[in-house]
């Protein structure tokens, strides 16, 4: 595959995130962190892509991701984000919730934040499965079916939702600055509004009948009601919040368990996912009105009604493309990203025409030509 | 921890001496000085006690540069498996080479990476290198070195003209320090006076590099212009050495003449003194003629046996078939080495290759090496080159699957490496299964997540016995924590019916407790999972009521309250407690329960009753107090229903 680099890191990735680049400048990331797990010892490691990155490396292969840093970490490390572009926090199988600095001018990682024992059971430790940041907001989820929010300027919990979910919480995502979306472990996805105090969920969507646990959420960019959601069977399913309970459009992806997936932050017609069947797919979609694209609308009838919804804001086209199924014409491509894969691709993140993506066989790929 | 250690016998004095060996033929490491020492450390802790069997992990297995060799050779082994049996013999043998080729550069890399670590450490003040990696980097140089000639004798099968080609490429790529020293020579400031001038030229004739050796050569003839005549005929008589071109038109027979002229032409030379002033010239002139004792002589330049017995070959006998190989494999070997020596393992390694005993190549480094990866990957390869075919061991399988076993085995003892024994275990038809599902169950479940990977590996291979205690494992820890959803969805994804039924009856009494279901959003989503067990119908359905009840369907609602008692779904203990949850509709202003199902509550509640009317000595009198005045109270609004209902029914609507 053109552009695809792949190095052995001799650990098992479980998560992979770019450093955020300023939203101004033009600039293409240069900076990811990796999380590892099942590992004896496990770490969170930051890596370089740029040439012009950390001094003193002898780089033999030009864009061979070159280890910055690395510090370890308690745990398995289950989920991973950038609080802001030094700032990481990290979910652990511990149940703890940390946030590492990374200090540019001697390229280390130190941890000022820490709170232990965040996920837990009334005897032992949960493991915490998912965080999501707003800086300067985080929230996590964990097995115990705990929703806990915190701030990264105070030391203690700033609110928890106990028995949010009576099964595990598998990810979660904001909607908007107060609502976030949480998906479980019996195919629920789960509205909760801060601003309201009691503890319970403002709507759930589901699949009704199936049950299928899902993985992982990501909300369109631009169009905040256009959620995306991968299960355990490897389907995809968009979904749009204000609408009905339903998925608006289920599509067939992998063979095995989708970990994640993401549209892409700036161009959202583009989507990634990656699954325990060892791959990586992109999925396009056009947004011109005069080719009305994809999505044969799924179980859903009523689509004709859908496309005069007026969209929630954003600069790309009136309507999300994600959401006009018009079944006669719809286009959508999917290509696959990787070459023949047998392991599990855990992670993957894509910011500019970068994507990176870790695996259960040790290796990480940095593609810097994704054709977006 | 890993559970499992790896029990070595006592094969470490070979394993020394097979280090030392290998350390020797590779003195462009200049970290190999200090290996020796370390060594001897080993076999002088371990030597004269030869009961003791020593128990140690797999260190190898740990070593963070190692584990990309297990990773990335798993992907080269899953793609040699995918290789169709249907495909022309000729294009797998390319396909085979191709494999053949990755799995040693990955060797390679490995080996880099060591010693650019190893150098790394060596550079700081206080760098004191651990001998592990010297261990290491030596183990897969020697490994190297065997793979690649089995590489050219077994899996490429050159034959007679090309072969010796091959065999000039493997030593020419194992004895790379002829071109380091070439390198000093000719940046010093005066090349032809470097002391090590002479041993590089002769070193690069060894190795049947002409053309290099000529254009050394060509310094010292600049300075020496009253024997340019002797440095020309040298230099014509290094152009003209025939070599083989097996793409080309040239048969052997052919090749055979050419060479033999070009061999009486040197001999010649070397019969009339043309080299007779300069000695060095002379020695030259004596090699390319293939005097043994002259190459015996250079035995430091050459530092192994085989190179002896590959330049050996180059000048005396080119067009050496494979069948007479193993002739002079082993005179070379007798020659160089001294009689007193016994040959180490390495010696017998290369020489039963050169003897085409794959069997006994493949015994040999599996006694003499301290991990199974190498033979695991070499006996599988040649096996799908169809080289083992006839041979079956007494125990097991095959010689392929038993290697591949223990080779999985030992990464199964890992704590990260387990997920890539896996595909091993897969491809080992016999056996495979059998270990897959012995060990899947030992791997520690810390995390849903990495429960979910191991089922997902059971459940493509239909382990329903593996699946089924890997969920329930899960609702057990579940339930542990309290966690009565988690453990539901559990025990419903093993369809474990009897686990379904305990975990019901928590959520039932947490009801009669609380008078309030928990976990509302799992129970009301259940859809045909309630079908698992009794109980869990009976829970979904009483939620149901709940539910209707809550909407105000107070008739639905009754009719299925009735149904959970008339058609058995509902356990006899809980009877009372649905008797109760009657009250409210019996006492409805409106009538909900008809006159026939009035006279079926009435016949629940004697059935129930009958049946305990012997006072319990175990239950207080003030239980027994309570019961009697709920079913006074309940045998009233049925009463007054039945009444009501008689009436509304029996009246005729105007």
């Amino acid at each position: 595959m053109e552009g695809i680099n792949a190095k052995y890191v001799s650990q098992k990735i479980s998560k992979t995130r770019w450093r955020p680049v300023s939203s101004s400048s033009l600039q293409q990331p240069d900076i990811f962190a990796t999380g590892s797990w099942d590992n004896e010892d496990n770490k969170i490691s930051l890596w370089s892509i740029g040439d012009n990155g950390v001094s003193g490396m002898d780089d033999e292969f030009e864009g061979d991701p070159q280890l910055v840093c690395e510090y370890k970490h308690n745990g398995d490390v289950m989920d991973l984000q950038f609080l802001d572009q030094d700032r990481i926090v990290t979910a652990s199988s511990t149940g703890a919730v940390t946030i590492f600095r990374h200090n540019h001018n001697n390229q280390t990682l130190s941890v000022p934040q820490l709170w232990e024992r965040a996920h837990h059971y009334p005897c032992g430790k949960a493991p915490c499965t998912g965080v999501v940041c707003n800086s300067p907001e985080i929230v996590t989820v964990g097995e115990d079916g705990r929703i806990i929010l915190f701030r990264s300027d105070q030391e203690g919990v700033t609110r928890t939702i106990e028995n949010a979910d009576s099964s595990t919480i598998h990810a979660v995502t904001f909607l908007r600055t107060t609502e976030i979306l949480t998906v479980n472990s019996i195919g629920q996805l789960k509205l909760w509004d801060f601003r309201q105090r009691s503890n319970e969920p403002s709507q759930i969507l589901s699949l009704t009948g199936d049950r299928v646990p899902l993985h992982c959420v990501d909300r369109h960019p631009n169009q905040q009601h256009i959620v995306a959601t991968g299960g355990q069977d490897g389907m995809l399913c968009i979904w749009d919040v204000r609408q009905g309970k339903m998925p608006f459009s289920l599509m067939e992806a992998h063979s095995a368990e989708m970990w994640e997936v993401h549209f892409h932050p700036s161009n959202p017609d583009h989507l990634f996912s990656c699954s325990e069947d060892g791959s990586l797919l992109h999925w396009e979609t056009s947004s011109n009105s005069d080719t009305p694209s994809f999505l044969q609308g799924g179980r859903n009838a009523s689509i004709t009604s859908r496309s005069a919804i007026a969209p929630a804001g954003g600069n790309q086209s009136l309507i999300s493309a994600w959401l006009t199924g018009d079944s006669g014409k719809g286009r959508l491509e999917t290509t696959h990203m990787l070459p023949s894969q047998t392991l599990s691709v855990n992670s993957l993140d894509v910011l500019g025409q970068c994507l990176v993506c870790g695996t259960d066989g040790e290796a990480i790929y940095v593609n810097r030509l994704v054709p977006i | 921890m890993n559970q499992k250690k790896q029990v070595k016998h006592l094969f470490i004095e070979p394993c020394v001496n097979f280090i030392n060996r290998s350390t020797k033929q590779c003195p462009n490491l200049p970290a190999f000085v200090v290996d020796t020492k370390f060594t001897h450390g080993i076999s002088l802790s371990t030597g004269g006690c030869p009961f003791v069997h020593e128990v140690r992990k797999d260190e190898d297995i740990c070593s963070p540069i190692l584990r990309k060799l297990f990773n990335e050779s798993h992907h080269i082994f899953v793609g040699l498996q995918g290789i169709r049996d249907d495909l022309p013999s000729k294009n797998k043998k390319t396909q085979f080479v191709s494999i053949s080729k990755n799995y040693r550069s990955v060797i390679r890399a490995c080996m880099e990476e060591l010693q650019q670590v190893a150098g790394k450490v060596e550079g700081k003040s206080d760098g004191r290198i651990s001998p592990v990696f010297f261990l290491q980097v030596s183990i897969l140089l020697a490994v190297e070195l065997i793979w690649n000639l089995c590489e050219v004798l077994f899996i490429d099968a050159a034959p007679a003209g090309s072969l010796l080609l091959h065999l000039l490429d493997w030593v020419r790529l194992h004895k790379a320090d002829v071109d380091e020293k070439a390198r000093d020579v000719l940046q010093s400031e005066s090349p032809t006076e470097h002391q090590a001038y002479w041993d590089v030229v002769i070193s690069y004739v060894l190795q049947g590099r002409m053309d290099e050796a000529r254009q050394v050569l060509m310094k010292q003839a600049a300075l020496q212009p009253a024997a340019r005549g002797m440095f020309k005929l040298l230099d014509n008589l290094l152009i003209k050495m025939p070599i083989f071109n097996p793409s080309g038109a040239q048969t052997l027979t052919e090749f055979d003449v050419k060479w033999r002229h070009w061999h009486e032409e040197v001999d010649r030379c070397l019969q009339d003194q043309s080299f007779a002033s300069n000695p060095h010239l002379e020695v030259i002139c004596k090699i390319l003629v293939g005097d043994e004792d002259v190459l015996l002589e250079h035995k430091e330049l050459l530092s192994t046996w085989y190179h002896f017995l590959v330049t050996r070959l180059l000048f005396s006998h080119p067009i050496v078939k494979p069948t007479e190989l193993h002739y002079y494999a082993q005179s070379s070997m007798h020659m160089f080495l001294d009689t007193r020596s016994v040959p180490e393992p390495l010696d017998s390694i290369l020489l039963a290759a050169f003897e085409f005993d794959i069997h006994q190549v493949i015994k040999d480094c599996s006694i003499a090496l301290n991990n199974w990866w190498f033979v695991a990957h070499l006996t599988d390869l040649m096996d799908h080159c169809k080289l083992l075919q006839s041979h079956n061991l007494h125990f097991g399988s095959n010689l392929r699957e038993f290697l591949l076993l223990e080779y999985a085995s030992g990464l199964f003892t890992h704590h990260s490496l387990w997920q890539l024994a896996v595909d091993y275990f897969d491809h080992c038809p016999e056996f495979g299964r059998v270990y897959l599902e012995l060990q899947i169950e030992r791997v520690p479940l810390d995390t849903e997540r990495k429960a979910l990977k191991v089922l997902r590996i059971c459940e493509q291979r239909q382990m329903t016995e593996q699946v089924r205690s890997i969920c329930k494992i899960m609702a057990k820890g579940a339930l542990r924590n309290n966690r009565l959803g988690s453990a539901l969805s559990w025990s419903i994804r093993a369809k474990d019916a009897a686990f379904a039924t305990l975990i019901s009856e928590r959520f039932l009494q947490d009801y009669c407790a609380n008078g309030a279901f928990s976990d509302l959003d799992l129970i009301d989503n259940l859809g045909s999972a309630m079908l698992l067990s009794d109980r869990l119908t009976f829970l979904g359905k009483y939620r149901e009521f709940h539910r209707l009840y809550g909407e105000k369907c107070f008739s639905d609602a009754a009719k299925l309250l009735l149904s959970l008692m008339t058609a058995k779904i509902a356990p006899r203990t809980f009877w009372m407690t649905l008797l109760t949850d009657a009250l409210p509709l019996l006492e409805q202003k409106e009538v909900i329960f008809s006159a026939d199902q009035t006279h079926e509550l009435m016949f629940c509640l004697e059935d129930l009753t009958s049946g305990n009317c012997l006072p319990k000595p175990d239950r207080a009198m003030q239980d027994e107090d309570i019961d009697t005045t709920k079913i006074e109270i309940l045998r009233l609004a049925l009463a007054r229903n039945l009444a009501k209902a008689i009436v509304k029914e029996g009246t005729v609507e105007v």
